[in-house]
């Protein structure tokens, strides 16, 4: 650090953060010349509580409220990873309900980002245009599963409501309404100068940078990773619906990995989900939604359970994993981990804002959609700079073997 | 006696006019929101909201920052509102001669209007916080890049009048509201004039600090940016000093492009009493400032997104440069009398 640099602390508390975390900005000028992440302000004990107070029904409802906007994805790998530990078959219908539910939550997901994108830019009025559009969806929400917020519609072995004639109907209204309305969204956030202005070029994340930091969802997308669990490991009825996952060249033709491709990417992602939906709608099978309608059977099978189970799900954020362990005659889970998306798009944060101005900050932290109370804790760490902490490759190794003992309960 | 009658007058005057123009300004700050509200389908905060807000701050704590320089960080805001306040006495508002009008005014005008952003300047040097430092960099960045383009728009204008009318005193409001500019160019001239109003339109913009060029401020960037330390009654004369700066680019716009009164015209028809001319004449200055302001301030912030500090110094420097260069070309070729 020599005269001309000066450090900004962005956070904990920030208006272009919409959650606590620290980004100490080393500037010169405007130009950003070191970035250091610090987080872990709200780690909220939900793995813990999981471990310790709820059984694995209650543990469904905990789960809801990870996060606030990803409350579909994260009880849905939940009760995947239980599910993948009891070796329990879930019913078609049930596939597909959930399907239906987890596209709906990334509409919401990504139409919500899009007014918060542009509020981070200044843009205010496309901000509330958008939150406006999002209000269909949310009606449709709150009519098919009777909340708006969370949707306590995930069960181990199915789900909780099913969707009828007349739910169905709204959903289709529902997808007319957006695909009406999609093109004029596309050409607020696609064709408006000042918005291209301030979104290309910037905070651009290369193709290596998003392999080697292990980027996941739009993020890695928009970099020209074609990685996406729906389309990678399909779960649900996506094998059924031919999902591919979207890059932006398919809009523009090439690739540059910045925050206008990440637009790109979600834009084009709530049209596949709509399509998705519909889709599903089609071809939605009869039959039962839950294969354990006995509550207090299902309970004490997942009590007398052995074993552990995965769940992999595709957040509107990324790519979502649980990992659950069961063992007999403990209510709640032995062991609970939590991966969220943001955890893995945080350290992609340093190589898109070194370099970049001032102005680029609120932009390029919202183009990763970060969710802080999913992401619990990491470490980021700018070796160039010589922080005062460093760690090296060997202490993060023996670090995370310690930890996954200790979860695995064999210390 | 009667020195001292002009003396009393003035300081009445100067109470009167400051009065009016932070409550005029106030209420314009009022509509404007309202306007922006509407465009973005929301119902907006009532009228009255700015003076609600005022109320509120100045019933607030006012805090100094643990390493601010309390003087100059205590008297930024003073100033800043004292020097707008002090441009109005130039200014003819209405039909009403300026206070304390004569020859050379406009300068004077131009060198007061920069002090409101140099007190923004000192007083977020002042403050002691990385963040209204940042934002006092800006400021000065948005400070040099809007005065050339402003300087040009009103020297050329001032310029061509001089040499229409050689015998009146070129730099003063006083001979742009006795010969109106777009009566006294031809063709070319009068496409040369309304280059300049966009462009002082634009001036406008940057000089109140709005979106797209509100970067001192930039909320999500550097949260406030120059006032981020600052609350209570020092916040509050900033927010007065930004009502009241509407009000004056908005009157040294009047006063350069539109100078016309009601009053002349309705007086052909009718016969108008004085008092009833006067208050026509406000109120007709009070619609135009409106119309300005919402011109030049709610369609733009509204309809746009923020920028970044070079795309700005890019707009200013480059293509506001060339347009007013055009213009001025215009306005030349209009004077040597090519068409």
């Amino acid at each position: 650090m020599n005269d001309t640099t000066y450090t900004i602390p962005v956070g904990p508390v920030h208006p272009a953060l919409k959650e606590p975390i620290e980004l100490v900005l080393n500037v010169e000028g405007e130009k950003i010349v070191g970035v250091d992440v610090i987080c872990s302000q709200v780690h909220r004990g939900i793995e813990w509580l999981g471990m310790n107070r709820n059984n694995t029904v209650q543990n469904i409802y905990l789960s809801e409220r990870v996060c606030g906007i990803c409350n579909v994805c994260h009880p849905y790998c939940m009760v995947m990873a239980v599910e993948d530990a009891l070796g329990m078959e879930v019913p078609e219908r049930a596939n597909y309900i959930r399907t239906i539910v987890a596209e709906l939550e990334r509409i919401h997901s990504h139409l919500l980002w899009a007014g918060v994108a542009a509020h981070e830019i200044g843009f205010d009025t496309v901000f509330h245009y958008s939150w406006a559009l999002r209000e269909e969806i949310m009606d449709t929400i709150e009519y098919v599963t009777g909340n708006r917020v969370t949707k306590a519609i995930m069960m181990v072995g199915g789900v909780r409501r099913d969707i009828d004639k007349d739910r169905r109907e709204r959903i289709e209204k529902a997808m007319e309404y957006y695909l009406q309305h999609f093109h004029k969204i596309e050409d607020i956030f696609l064709h408006d100068k000042t918005i291209k202005m301030r979104t290309r070029n910037t905070g651009i994340l290369t193709k290596e940078d998003a392999l080697k930091l292990c980027a996941v969802g739009p993020l890695a997308r928009a970099s020209g990773v074609k990685k996406d669990v729906r389309q990678d490991m399909p779960y649900g009825a996506y094998a059924e619906l031919d999902m591919r996952a979207i890059t932006p060249d398919m809009y523009t033709g090439e690739i540059v990995g910045d925050v206008y491709d990440r637009i790109i990417v979600r834009l084009l992602e709530v049209k596949q989900s709509v399509e998705l939906i519909k889709g599903a709608l089609e071809n939605m099978p009869s039959g039962p939604i839950l294969s354990e309608k006995n509550y207090v059977k299902l309970l004490s099978i997942l009590k007398r359970a052995e074993g552990e189970g995965i769940g992999r799900v595709e957040a509107p954020r990324g790519e979502d994993i649980h990992y659950v362990r069961l063992e007999k005659g403990k209510e709640s889970f032995l062991s609970w981990k939590i991966r969220a998306p943001t955890y893995n798009n945080v350290l992609p944060w340093i190589p898109m804002l070194l370099g970049g101005e001032i102005a680029d900050v609120p932009i390029v932290a919202a183009s990763t959609d970060p969710c802080m109370s999913c992401l619990n804790r990491v470490t980021v760490v700018d070796e160039d700079k010589n922080k005062k902490y460093e760690i090296t490759k060997d202490y993060m190794h023996e670090q995370s073997l310690k930890k996954t003992r200790r979860l695995m309960r064999n210390e | 006696m009667n020195e001292i009658f002009e003396i009393f007058s003035a300081v009445v005057g100067t109470f009167v006019l400051g009065a009016f123009s932070i409550l005029f300004g106030l209420s314009v700050k009022g509509i404007d929101r309202k306007i922006s509200a509407r465009m973005q389908w929301r119902i907006g905060s009532p009228l009255r909201q700015p003076f609600r807000d005022v109320r509120k701050l100045l019933l607030k704590e006012s805090v100094l920052p643990k390493n601010a320089v309390s003087w100059i960080y205590n008297s930024s805001p003073v100033i800043s509102l004292a020097s707008l306040l002090t441009i109005l006495l130039f200014i003819p508002i209405g039909s009403i001669p300026a206070l304390l009008g004569g020859s050379g005014d406009i300068i004077v005008v131009l060198y007061l209007l920069i002090i409101p952003s140099i007190a923004i300047i000192i007083g977020g040097y002042s403050s002691g916080s990385p963040f209204s430092s940042v934002g006092a960099q800006r400021e000065m960045v948005l400070l040099i890049s809007y005065e050339l383009p402003l300087a040009m728009v009103i020297f050329t204008l001032a310029w061509r009048l001089n040499i229409l009318y050689p015998s009146y005193s070129a730099l003063s409001f006083e001979t742009f509201q006795k010969f109106p500019i777009w009566n006294s160019v031809s063709f070319l001239g009068f496409i040369g004039a309304g280059i300049f109003l966009i462009v002082i339109l634009l001036v406008t913009t940057a000089e109140l600090a709005k979106v797209p060029f509100d970067i001192p401020e930039a909320e999500t960037e550097i949260a406030e940016g120059v006032y981020v330390e600052y609350s209570g009654r020092n916040y509050a004369m900033f927010y007065l000093a930004d009502a009241v700066k509407i009000v004056v680019l908005s009157a040294i716009i009047i006063a350069i492009f539109f100078p016309y009164n009601l009053s002349p015209l309705l007086s052909q028809y009718y016969p108008v009493a004085p008092w009833l001319g006067y208050t026509i004449d406000i109120l007709f200055f009070m619609f135009k400032t409106i119309i300005i302001a919402i011109i030049a301030m709610t369609f733009l912030r509204t309809s746009l997104a923020r920028l970044k500090i070079d795309q700005i110094v890019k707009v200013y420097w480059f293509h506001l440069f060339t347009a007013s260069l055009i213009a001025m070309i215009l306005i030349a070729l209009d004077t040597m009398g090519v068409f």
